[in-house]
C-alpha cells in the first residue's frame, strides 16, 4: 500500500468550548455508580496561572483491565463502560472526572502495567496535544514494576500519582511548564 | 500462553507536526513543556481508544447553515472528504466535530468581541460521522478571516477546526482546514508552525466542482490522514529519553 502523509496537528484555539464540551463529558461512569471515584485537578501554565481555555480528555481500561475495543486481544467486554472522559477547564483552570479505577494490564514479555489513565491536554497555545498518565498511590508494588514509570526519575514518577484529598476525592494537577512540570510523553 | 500486544501506530515523519515551542505564536511561550518528552511505547491503552459514532449525533448536526429558526448569512459550502489512515485505509463510523467563525469572521463565544456582527442564525458548530468508506460531508458557510492580537495587524486565514478520534488513543487529532490560495497564509504563525511544507499543504482543502451544486453551494474537499499501523506486533524499544 502507498504510505500517505499524515495531516498535521493544529491548536484547538480559544473557542474550543463552542463544540467540544459534552454535558456528560466528565461522566466516564454515571452518577451513583458503585465504587466511583472523583478526580479533580487544575491546569496551569509556566507562570503558575490557570489555563481557562483548555480541555482534558481521559482514556482507560475498566476495573477488570479490559477495553471495549476490537483491538483488545482478550475479546469483547460487557458494554457500558465508556472509558473516555472529557472536561473543559473553568476560569480557574479546574477540571474533574467521575470514573472507576482501572485494572492492571498485560504487557509484552510477561510485564504488567500498573492501573493508569491516559490523559490528553488541549489548549490555546498548544499546537499539538500533550499526553500524560495518571497513576494510583495505593499501587506501590505495581507502580514499581510498571514499564512506563520505571523509565522516569522518582521525583517525576510522584508527579503522576493521584493525591488523596480529605473529602475523598483524588487530585491530579497538570503544569504545562516550570516547576514542577508535569512529565509528558510522546507516542 | 504468551500475551502478544496488537501492533502500534507509526510515528509521523519529523516536521509533520508543529513544535510545542513556536516563537511566532506567542501563546506557546508559557504553555510549552521545557523538559523533553518521555517515550510512551504503545501498549493496550494507546492502541485502543473511544469509538464514538452515530450515538453522539443530533438531527441536523451536519448542517451548520440552520440555527434558531433561520438560515445563516454567507457563501454556502459543502465540505467533504475521507478520513484515512497512513496506509490509505478508511477510518469508518468515526465521529468528526467541527467549529468555526461565521461569514464575517466572528465566533459565537464570550471571548470574541471584535466589531464584526454575530449572525443570529449561525452557531458555528457541527458534528458528523464517517461512513463505511471513511467519507464524511457537512454543509456550512465559508468562514471569514479573523483578527487576533498575536502581532501587528494579525489575521487568521479562514479556517474550520476539526477534531477526530480515529480508532486508537494514538490516532487522536485536532487540526484546522484552510481554503485554497488564502492571501493570509504568509503572516499566520499557526499555519506556518508546521515545519514541513508538504505537510502544511495537507491542511489546505481543494475546490471541488464535482460537489458544487448549481444555484446552491460550492464544494470543497478535505481528506484527513491519521497515523498508519505498524506491520508487526510490539517489540521492546530501547528507552531513548
Amino acid at each position: 500500500m502507498t504510505e500517505l502523509g499524515c495531516t498535521p496537528s493544529q491548536t484547538v484555539g480559544p473557542f474550543l468550548s463552542i463544540v467540544l464540551p459534552w454535558p456528560d463529558g466528565p461522566d466516564v461512569v454515571p452518577d451513583g455508580t458503585p465504587g466511583a471515584i472523583t478526580i479533580t485537578g487544575r491546569l496551569v501554565d509556566g507562570a503558575g496561572e490557570p489555563v481557562p481555555d483548555g480541555l482534558i480528555e481521559t482514556w482507560q481500561a475498566d476495573p477488570q483491565g479490559r477495553f471495549a475495543h476490537p483491538d483488545d486481544p482478550r475479546g469483547a467486554v460487557a458494554p457500558g463502560f465508556r472509558g473516555f472522559g472529557r472536561c473543559p477547564t473553568d476560569a480557574d483552570g479546574r477540571f474533574w472526572f467521575r470514573t472507576l479505577k482501572p485494572g492492571p494490564l498485560p504487557a509484552e514479555d510477561g510485564a504488567v502495567e500498573a492501573p493508569h489513565i491516559d490523559v490528553s491536554v488541549f489548549a490555546r497555545g498548544l499546537l499539538n496535544r500533550l499526553v500524560t498518565r495518571i497513576y494510583f498511590p495505593d499501587e506501590q508494588e505495581a507502580n514499581d514494576a510498571d514499564p512506563v514509570l520505571r523509565t522516569l526519575a522518582p521525583e517525576q514518577r510522584s508527579l503522576l500519582l493521584l493525591q488523596p484529598q480529605a473529602d475523598g476525592t483524588l487530585r491530579f494537577d497538570v503544569r504545562l511548564q516550570g516547576e514542577p512540570e508535569t512529565p509528558f510523553f510522546r507516542l | 500462553m504468551t500475551f502478544v500486544l496488537p501492533p502500534g501506530y507509526r510515528t509521523e515523519p519529523e516536521g509533520t507536526h508543529p513544535a510545542y515551542d513556536f516563537e511566532g505564536y506567542r501563546s506557546t511561550a508559557l504553555r510549552h513543556p521545557n523538559q523533553p518528552l518521555h517515550l510512551l511505547p504503545q501498549r493496550l491503552t494507546e492502541v485502543t481508544g473511544p469509538l464514538f459514532g452515530e450515538d453522539r449525533l443530533q438531527p441536523g448536526d451536519n448542517d451548520l447553515t440552520q440555527y434558531d429558526g433561520g438560515e445563516a448569512v454567507g457563501q454556502r459550502i459543502v465540505v467533504h472528504g475521507r478520513v484515512l489512515d497512513g496506509d490509505g485505509r478508511p477510518v469508518p463510523n468515526a465521529l468528526l466535530e467541527v467549529w468555526q467563525a461565521n461569514a464575517g469572521g466572528r465566533y459565537r463565544h464570550i471571548v470574541d468581541q471584535w466589531p464584526s456582527p454575530l449572525d443570529p442564525h449561525f452557531a458555528g458548530l457541527g458534528r458528523t460521522v464517517t461512513d463505511g468508506d471513511g467519507h464524511y460531508s457537512f454543509t456550512t458557510v465559508k468562514p471569514g478571516a479573523y483578527p487576533w492580537r498575536n502581532h501587528l495587524n494579525a489575521w487568521r486565514p479562514a479556517h474550520i477546526h476539526f477534531s477526530l478520534f480515529g480508532q486508537a488513543f494514538t490516532q487522536r487529532l485536532v487540526t484546522q482546514m484552510y481554503f485554497p490560495d488564502d492571501p493570509l497564509f504568509f503572516q499566520d504563525p499557526i499555519f506556518n508552525s508546521v515545519p514541513d511544507e508538504k505537510a502544511r499543504a495537507r491542511m489546505i482543502s481543494s475546490y471541488d466542482h464535482d460537489v458544487t451544486s448549481d444555484h446552491w453551494a460550492l464544494g470543497f474537499r478535505f481528506d484527513v490522514v491519521l497515523r498508519g499501523r505498524e506491520q508487526t506486533p510490539f517489540e521492546s524499544e530501547p528507552d531513548d529519553d
